[in-house]
């Protein structure tokens, strides 16, 4: 019998038997968790923690070779060069931290160690979003409503038209010229991605509603604020002003450049957040949802929504790591708490189950990904670019 | 991590914590404490660890550790005990071991002496895996098991098995002070070979003509049944012991013959007992729900086998936190105080008193108390 309406051609019993293959994947997977996986995050996280305290040496260490100091090393080029390799170290760092431990810590996959200090409640990350307001927006809202309009507020984040589905307005006119601003701003964006102030762009709420949330997230932004651009930067001109009596350059110098390494820094990190995460759900062939169409959904069938909704990126170890592991979106969405570590191993078996039920598997290379969802973000700022969803059919639609 | 611990009452914050407040601007959002940890571990203060320094195998299935604890440990008393939290496959526990070194130790360092005990996971992966070399998570000491500084107290020692440590460090302590008196020990263990900590105290005994030790094996030789503590045992061994302040530790079983023995005698005053909270409750063979209590609510109420724990609380009129409703996102995530729950996904029964417990799929299993 089939009574569901997702597009794809499987029987409702069918959908329940996927759903209990995957629940059988996830216990096995969550039933042999121990010393290694544990190993694996503490090595993580202490490599982190390492890089960014070095880069942000090796960043103090490069002013010792401007040009002003007069010695045989002394020239814009090596300084300039020990500096980038700081200002990469630190972004390394930070892209460590947001993707591949906090995203995940956030999202309890280590919570089964139990180790008071790695534990998704008490995690505050690297970023301008304060963590638990950032688990609610995405651990709740995110992951359960995934791609659902007026549901998943991640469906082109209240600025965006990413499917068809959604209508069209002249705003969406504009919306390359907030592509590129999301991806330069991404922590800013993240910081306010709140259903509230959503709410209150349209209307529907007073500000007072939420202030004490601005507070909040407030609070977060200046400490942020306050260590990239005021503290490092600050006890390295500190250190300057003294030595500015022999040698000729000026500390307001020396707090730019500190504060110059540590934006490009969290701008590296914007940057690969985005792409990242914008191959998540965009790319050609993520499907998107309406509420009608999720009704009484099962457990199974909410498998089958991540299925169909999320896109992975094919890459090295590295790449996997350093994108936090989201790169296996769908195995990410399928099981959102099981330990990122351990999704490559079970790719292959999502994979092969996918053909099976002969449910499409979105997997590509980082530029196919991208490229599409670039493509789809301009074609989709003009009306048009595909059929506005329709409940009632039956068969399968792309956007 | 998130929020700065409060400097504690009634002292003014030292030049260290006054630093650190300005050096956590750097290393906002964690703290000056988790850069030293790369440097050494022991530097820390938003955590206190321990490096296991010496290992020491006292018989065939008990093991002592020394411990170098980091900067912000403060000297125990003899008696007291530690929590330890022990990483195993890959998961962290915490148990509680007594200090079997005396605080007059002159290297900073403690002991505890483990003895693997029958289906006990963590205390064989003690006594089993950790090497020298390796950081453990240790609490501050604890307890009120110790003895007085003030008055001269004649004691009495009644110990069995592991039981042996609080008393030997209490020994030594008294010894290293100079001011042992006629103290009077009652060491019960299954056979020879068995005492922890056995040879020392021989050598104790022979060096203190003060120090009364009577070691009574209970499964070696032929009167096996009179090894148990009785009263009369008592009375042969230490025909004083109405005079004497009675420090007991040891299984359950012994400690309620110890105590009956005292209260028929009227000396319940002078008996202080240790005992080791289990930190499992039983699994009931017919797990189907039971008296749900949520602490923090003061709430108490009834949830069956298959109703989760989320459902239970909101029927009693609560309104905890909750987002997706089949534990995926983790917002109900709470503490189970005592009792069992069953993962109504896996059919898991958690039974651990601190396991994190998500209510949105987690139904009573028997009675439980949750930290809501």
């Amino acid at each position: 019998m089939k009574s569901h309406r997702y597009p794809v051609d499987l029987t409702d019993e069918q959908i329940e038997e996927f759903g209990r293959e995957l629940d059988a994947i996830r216990d096995e997977v969550f039933d042999a968790r121990g010393d290694s996986d544990r190993a694996y995050i503490l090595r993580v996280i202490k490599t982190q923690r390492s890089l960014a305290v070095i880069g942000r040496f090796i960043i103090y260490l490069s002013l010792f070779f401007i040009p002003a100091w007069g010695h045989a090393l002394a020239s814009w080029p090596v300084m300039l060069g020990i500096m980038a390799l700081g200002t990469v170290m630190l972004g390394v760092a930070k892209i460590l931290e947001n993707m591949e431990i906090a995203h995940n810590v956030l999202h309890a996959q280590w919570d089964w160690m139990k180790d008071p200090e790695i534990q998704s409640n008490t995690w505050e990350w690297d970023t301008m979003s304060p963590s638990d307001r950032w688990m609610h927006s995405h651990n709740v809202v995110h992951h359960t409503w995934t791609n659902v309009l007026e549901k998943d507020l991640d469906v082109g984040y209240g600025i965006m038209r990413v499917t068809p589905m959604q209508k069209w307005k002249p705003a969406y006119l504009l919306q390359p010229v907030y592509f590129i601003l999301l991806m330069l701003l991404f922590e800013e964006g993240v910081a306010l991605h709140e259903q509230a102030i959503d709410d209150h762009l349209k209307g529907k709420n007073k500000f007072a509603d939420f202030k004490p949330l601005m507070k909040r997230i407030g609070y977060k932004i200046w400490r942020q604020v306050a260590k990239d651009y005021i503290a490092w930067p600050l006890a390295a001109a500190l250190v300057a002003i003294p030595i500015s009596f022999y040698v000729p350059f000026s500390p307001l110098m020396v707090f730019a450049m500190v504060a110059g390494a540590n934006a490009i820094a969290n701008l590296m990190r914007n940057i690969w957040a985005f792409i990242i995460i914008f191959c998540g759900h965009f790319p050609a062939g993520a499907h998107n949802f309406t509420l009608e169409q999720i009704e009484g959904e099962t457990r199974a069938r909410w498998y089958l929504r991540q299925m169909l909704g999320s896109c992975n990126i094919e890459g090295g170890r590295l790449f996997h790591i350093l994108s936090g592991n989201l790169s296996h979106q769908i195995e990410h969405h399928l099981f959102p708490d099981m330990c990122s570590n351990r999704y490559k191993e079970v790719a292959p078996r999502v994979r092969a189950l996918a053909d099976r039920y002969g449910i499409p598997y979105n997997s590509a290379s980082l530029l196919r990904q991208f490229g599409t969802t670039w493509l789809k973000n301009l074609r989709l700022a003009f009306p048009g670019g595909g059929e506005p969803y329709d409940g009632n059919r039956q068969q399968a639609t792309q956007s | 991590m998130r929020q700065p611990s409060p400097p504690s009452p009634g002292s003014a914050p030292s030049i260290w914590s006054r630093l650190s407040t300005l050096t956590d601007y750097f290393a906002w959002p964690l703290r000056t404490s988790h850069y030293l940890e790369l440097v050494n571990p022991l530097w820390t203060t938003h955590k206190l660890q321990a490096r296991v320094v010496k290992v020491w195998d006292e018989t065939r299935d008990a093991r002592t550790l020394t411990l170098r604890p980091g900067l912000n440990w403060r000297g125990h008393r003899a008696g007291q005990h530690v929590r330890i939290g022990i990483p195993a496959n890959g998961k962290h526990y915490t148990r509680t071991y007594t200090i079997s070194s005396p605080p007059e130790r002159d290297d900073d360092c403690f002991t505890i002496t483990v003895k693997a005990i029958d289906k006990g996971t963590i205390s064989h992966h003690i006594v089993r895996n950790i090497k020298v070399g390796d950081y453990l998570p240790i609490g501050l000491p604890q307890g009120d098991f110790y003895l007085p500084d003030a008055q001269p107290v004649q004691p009495l020692f009644i110990t069995a098995g592991s039981g042996i440590t609080p008393a030997f460090s209490m020994l030594n302590s008294l010894i290293a002070q100079g001011r042992l008196p006629d103290t009077c020990h009652l060491h019960y263990a299954p056979h020879e070979f068995d005492v922890v900590l056995g040879k020392e105290l021989k050598a104790l005994a022979q060096k203190h003509d003060r120090y009364h030790l009577h070691l009574l094996y209970t499964r070696d030789g032929e009167d096996k049944r009179h090894a148990r503590f009785s009263t009369a045992q008592l009375d042969a061994l230490c025909p004083d012991w109405k005079e004497r302040d009675v420090y007991a530790c040891g299984p359950p079983a012994l400690l309620e013959a110890v105590e009956h023995c005292f209260e028929q005698a009227g000396r319940s005053r002078h008996l202080h007992i240790e005992r080791f909270r289990a930190p499992f409750t039983e699994i009931p063979a017919d797990a189907v729900g039971g008296r749900v209590r949520f602490a923090q609510s003061n709430v108490d109420t009834e949830g069956d086998s298959e109703t989760p724990l989320l459902k239970v609380a909101e029927a009693a009129g609560m309104n905890p936190p909750h987002g997706c409703r089949m534990g995926i996102c983790h917002t109900c995530n709470t503490t189970l105080k005592s009792g069992c729950v069953r993962d109504l996904r896996t059919g898991e029964i958690l039974n651990e008193a601190g396991s994190i417990v998500q209510t949105c799929i987690c139904a009573a299993a028997g009675d439980c108390e949750l930290d809501l």
